[in-house]
């Protein structure tokens, strides 16, 4: 189990809901992945139309934490709003802060991101900020009042995986007792593994999934490689290191010359 | 009067919040609503005067990354 603000999560995987082919497979994906947690938006509804129903009776029924997102917000006031407009819908404080800077990049405007952050912060809300792996930042957001950080490691919906190992790995060693959760540019499971390697508490990842050929069957495997790297950080991984080691004991070998 | 819905320009003769949603058709306890950027609870909605001019936000839920 892993605990998330009090809250005891059965999985480190945490899904989006966008861009599956279709509601049904969306539903057999979250549940393939063993997810504990999904993140949603909210959207213009149209007159007299029932899609936002239909959806949201969809994902209570899956039985998982929802984490409300402000995604697509590129000022604080559209984030702020945005964010209260989804406690009010989906009955929870949680909801995860995006304030996006660059139309091109979708990089997080951090500094919107904290102003925004705190306003949140001082209103009750648990704040995920999907933010970068820069650590002044993190440190910003945890003063605002965050208690969880959420770096991306590769520009959303990039598929580039972990692109700074580096900053991510003191990222980690700066807030030992922060969750941080990976969020945004996971391509592959073999990404997901490296980044609970490193110490990771959680990957958030969407597109890697959705956009799979078969979808249902790449979300087991992300659930399989999240469990798998945790496992690996928890048991204490070998350092490399550059010459070789037998690792066959040399005493007792016999002698033919 | 005049109020921008969901971007679109209406001509109504609701007077209050509650009474727009039902002129133009939207129910249902999975509806967001904001006017001028300002969330407006549930609960308000009902007495909520509307003003000519107003920008008001109906949402939903919907899939997101």
């Amino acid at each position: 189990m892993f605990d998330l603000l009090g809250t005891s999560l059965a999985s480190r995987l945490l899904l989006g809901t966008a861009q599956y082919p279709s509601p049904a497979i969306l539903a057999e994906a979250v549940k393939a992945s063993g997810a504990s947690a999904v993140t949603v938006s909210l959207r213009r509804e149209m007159a007299g139309g029932g899609a936002g129903e239909q959806f949201w009776s969809l994902i209570r029924s899956l039985g998982v934490r929802i984490l409300p997102n402000t995604a697509g917000c590129h000022s604080v006031k559209e984030a702020v709003t945005t964010a209260k407009m989804a406690r009010e819908v989906f009955g929870t404080n949680w909801i995860k802060l995006e304030v996006i800077g660059n139309h091109d990049t979708l990089q997080p405007d951090v500094f919107g991101l904290v102003e925004a952050a705190r306003i949140l912060c001082e209103d009750g809300f648990d704040v995920f900020p999907y933010t970068t792996d820069d650590l002044v930042v993190a440190e910003r957001l945890l003063e605002a009042g965050c208690q969880v950080l959420m770096p991306w490691c590769a520009p959303i919906g990039s598929a580039l995986g972990p692109i700074n190992i580096p900053a991510l790995r003191s990222m980690r060693a700066h807030f030992p007792g922060v969750p941080l959760i990976v969020d945004a540019g996971l391509g592959r499971p073999s990404h997901a593994a490296t980044v609970m390697e490193l110490g990771f508490d959680a990957v958030l990842l969407n597109t890697a999934v959705a956009k799979a050929a078969d979808p249902v069957g790449m979300a087991r495997a992300f659930g399989k490689a999240v469990e798998a790297g945790r496992e690996a950080f928890n048991s204490g991984m070998l350092e490399p290191q550059d010459v070789a080691v037998p690792s066959t004991p040399t005493i007792g070998r016999a002698v033919f010359s | 009067m005049k109020l921008t819905v969901n971007g679109k320009v209406h001509e109504v003769a609701a007077t209050t919040l509650a009474e727009l949603l039902a002129a133009l058709d939207y129910e249902g306890d999975w509806l967001a609503t904001a006017v001028n950027s300002e969330l407006v609870h549930k609960a308000n909605r009902a007495e909520f005067r509307l003003s000519d001019g107003d920008r008001i936000e109906i949402l939903s839920p919907m899939q997101g990354g």
